[in-house]
């Protein structure tokens, strides 16, 4: 099946835009300029400029003498961009792959896309009309190929729709500008009368190369489809995506609810036929008046079950603000991964639960605190007490080394370790007493020193002397020195944890 | 006909048990916390699971305490696998510890809750799931109603859950089977040795229903609990003698 591209052209696209936004300029003549050289230069006009012969080019000044009345606004450069990521954005409801055309059209891959709205003379007249509702004066094409579904947008008086495979017939009677071709070249054509692509697309290639260069013929094949050509899509397409058009626009949560389980239902059903399930889901909603909004969710372990991905969900749709009405829904996964079917690998054994319960579970407080909140410790092999346990995102993952228990450790551990005032007779023996917030402890039994290296290749530093000191009450302590005694009464010691 | 009357009673207090809350073990899972003496304070003398039990805590060196005293308990929770959460705003649980105490950290899943205000929320949320062997949560403070939620979610579920209380001013009547205040006492080293001994903490169940409050001098050695026994002191000269 051949591909199906759809060009549109905006004629005025900065003008249209400014008269939408200022409807009192409706019927006047303006123009969009911006300095150049010290000289303003015209860089847009509307319709009505251009009857009177102003074109983009020309100097305001030059132009001022022609069309008495003429408004000159103040361009900036990058507008047009910015306004055309606008407009593909919002033609995504029509197909998800859309790419900017500078300097001043849009480009659609339609291929699939347009039985969806009763055949491509009626998607093109939606999309066309739409646009127009909003005061763009658009002219689209559609063909096979990139290159022509250009020319026919832009240099075609009729037959919009090259018919499948019609391509090339329909590049004949067009000019060269049709072949998106630099001025230069154009001017070049235009002085040896070759006024139509008909009349120099025989000549050999090699003689075409040597005398207009290698671009003339790329695009030249281009537009007969001989040579591939691709669009850069504004979004990148995601290979797990539902889409759901609303015959009506949408506003009850209800209504909302319907939209997204039968999404769900769509997804999770390909999702299980593949053995995957998904981790990330971003729901997409378009709104009547343009706007559109993002509700977002993610889940532990790879899941393709509706019900459970609902309640997700469930727990953000109020932040839905669906305005006049929603007309389009997409449900993108962007994270997606096979299931393990038998997830009891962790969660063993406990009689009348399987995993999936907890997973299921820590994706709802996940949806409530974040997924940063929730973590899992694994072993790491280092000595110094703030790295020996690794946090972990994963719920699944197993540990590569056994944890350590031949040293004891504290059950409590700051998470800065907080000086503390000591007193040490002896060097390398314990502290007699610590001050720590204002509390005397005198120290009645000690274990220690239990020497822990800083790890040069990570850090710098003095290494820890700890001891584990329990004073009168009872309470055990795990207290440091940092670096070697060096005579001092106090100074350099730390409480870092609280023993059991 | 008087044992017959007997029965019927006995049968009643049973009755009443499981209605309050206690549920007599499941076959085959009657995992002991060889606790000891200390399980005499039970109803049926057996360590209540699937109920909320509540710690309180005065200080950081409580929080350990009460933590050392929690891991315990929750091994033996653990030995029929199932989930184990640490829900907490403010945690300074290290993990490696907790295999001093027979857990296996990495089986542990920390939540650390960025608002004070939603601990409860997900304490709730994880004691109303299944799969879930015991449920750690740090807090402020809980009022009745939010502890008879929690309490209600693990009479479904079966889930044991230990609420420790950071905020003492804020205890008030609740409606948890237990609740606990564990501080850390002198340990004792092996006679002859220097340094420090296994964790030791005074263990006192200040509240548990249908039970008997006592209060026990608790030690953790060789992976399990040992209740020590004040050694009169004519004894005790003896056994120095």
């Amino acid at each position: 099946m051949p591909k199906r591209f759809v060009s549109i052209w905006f004629r005025h696209l900065l003008t249209d835009w400014k008269k939408i936004r200022q409807p009192s300029l409706k019927g006047k003549a303006i123009v969009f300029a911006e300095p150049n050289h010290g000289r303003l230069v015209i860089t847009a006009t509307s319709a009505e400029a251009e009857k009177y012969g102003v074109i983009a080019g020309m100097v305001v000044a030059d132009a001022k003498v022609i069309a008495p009345g003429l408004e000159v606004l103040d361009g900036k450069p990058g507008h047009n961009l910015k306004l055309l990521k606008g407009l593909a954005e919002w033609s995504l409801r029509y197909t998800p792959l859309v790419a900017v055309d500078l300097p001043d059209g849009l480009l659609l891959e339609v291929t699939g896309c347009t039985h969806l709205r009763g055949g491509e003379r009626d998607f093109l007249k939606d999309l066309t009309g739409r646009l127009k509702e909003f005061g763009y004066d658009v002219r689209p094409g559609m063909a096979d190929t990139i290159g022509c579904a250009w020319g026919v947008a832009r240099c075609a008086p009729y037959d919009l729709i090259v018919p499948e495979g019609g391509h090339r017939m329909a590049m004949m009677p067009l000019p060269p500008s049709a072949l998106r071709l630099p001025t230069d070249l154009l001017i070049k054509l235009q002085n040896l009368g070759l006024y139509q692509v008909s009349s120099f697309i025989h000549i050999p290639h090699a003689v075409l190369r040597r005398r207009f260069g290698k671009e003339m013929i790329l695009r030249m094949l281009q537009a007969l489809g001989q040579e591939e050509e691709f669009l850069v899509p504004l979004k990148e397409p995601v290979p797990y995506s539902e889409r759901l058009n609303c015959l009506e626009p949408v506003s009850t949560r209800p209504a909302i609810e319907i939209a997204l389980k039968t999404l769900l239902d769509n997804l999770c059903k390909r999702l299980y036929g593949e053995g995957r399930g998904l981790r990330t889901a971003i729901m997409t909603y378009y709104r009547i008046d343009g706007q559109s909004g993002k509700v977002a969710i993610g889940t532990n372990s790879a899941s393709h079950r509706s019900e459970h991905l609902f309640k997700l969900f469930a727990l953000q749709l109020d932040t839905v603000a669906p305005g006049l009405g929603i007309e389009l829904f997409v449900l993108d996964a962007f994270q997606v991964e096979p299931v393990n079917e038998k997830q009891n690998d962790l969660w063993a054994a406990k009689p009348g639960a399987d995993s999936e319960v907890v997973t299921e579970m820590l994706d709802r407080i996940a949806g409530k605190i974040g997924t940063e909140g929730i973590r899992r410790y694994l072993p790491d092999e280092h000595y110094w007490p703030e790295r020996t346990a690794l946090p972990t995102h994963e719920i699944r993952k197993k540990p590569d080394s056994e944890w350590r228990r031949d040293k004891p450790r504290p059950m409590q551990l700051l998470d800065n370790p907080e000086p503390i005032e000591a007193t040490a007779l002896t060097p390398d023996y314990p502290p007699i007493l610590f001050i720590y917030k204002g509390k005397r402890h005198e120290i009645k039994k000690a274990d220690g020193p239990e020497r822990i290296e800083r790890e040069w290749w990570l850090e710098e530093g003095e290494h820890r002397d700890y001891y584990i000191a329990e004073d009168q009450d009872g309470r055990r302590y795990w207290i440091f020195r940092s670096g070697h005694y060096n005579g001092e009464q106090s100074g350099h010691w730390f409480l870092h944890g609280f023993f059991a | 006909m008087t044992g017959a009357k007997e029965e019927i009673i006995s049968k009643l207090r049973q009755d009443i048990l499981q209605w309050e809350g206690f549920r007599p073990p499941l076959p085959g899972m009657a995992g002991s916390f060889e606790l000891g003496p200390l399980e005499q304070a039970f109803p049926n003398d057996v360590f209540p699971t699937g109920t909320v039990h509540e710690f309180i805590s005065l200080c950081p060196e409580d929080t350990a305490a009460c933590g050392g005293f929690i891991a315990g308990l929750v091994k033996t929770l653990l030995q029929h696998g199932g989930a184990c959460l640490w829900i907490s705003a403010t945690r300074r649980i290290y993990p490696p510890a907790l295999k001093l105490f027979g857990v296996d950290p990495d089986l542990v899943v920390f939540v650390d809750v960025p608002l004070i205000r939603d601990v409860l929320w997900v304490t709730e949320e994880a004691l109303k799931c299944e799969g879930v062997a015991a449920v750690i949560c740090e807090t402020g403070g809980m009022n009745f109603m939010e502890s008879r939620r929690l309490q209600l979610a693990v009479e479904k579920s079966h889930v044991t859950g230990f609420i420790l209380q950071k905020d003492a001013k804020r205890v008030g009547t609740t409606a948890s089977v237990a609740r606990w205040r564990v501080r850390q006492v002198p340990s004792e080293p092996r006679p002859g040795m220097p340094g420090v001994g296994f964790p030791r903490w005074q263990v006192d169940l200040l509240k548990v229903r249908n039970g008997n409050p006592g209060s026990w001098t608790v030690e953790w050695s060789k992976r399990k609990f040992r209740t020590i026994i004040p050694i009169e002191p004519a004894e005790q000269l003896r056994y120095y003698a």
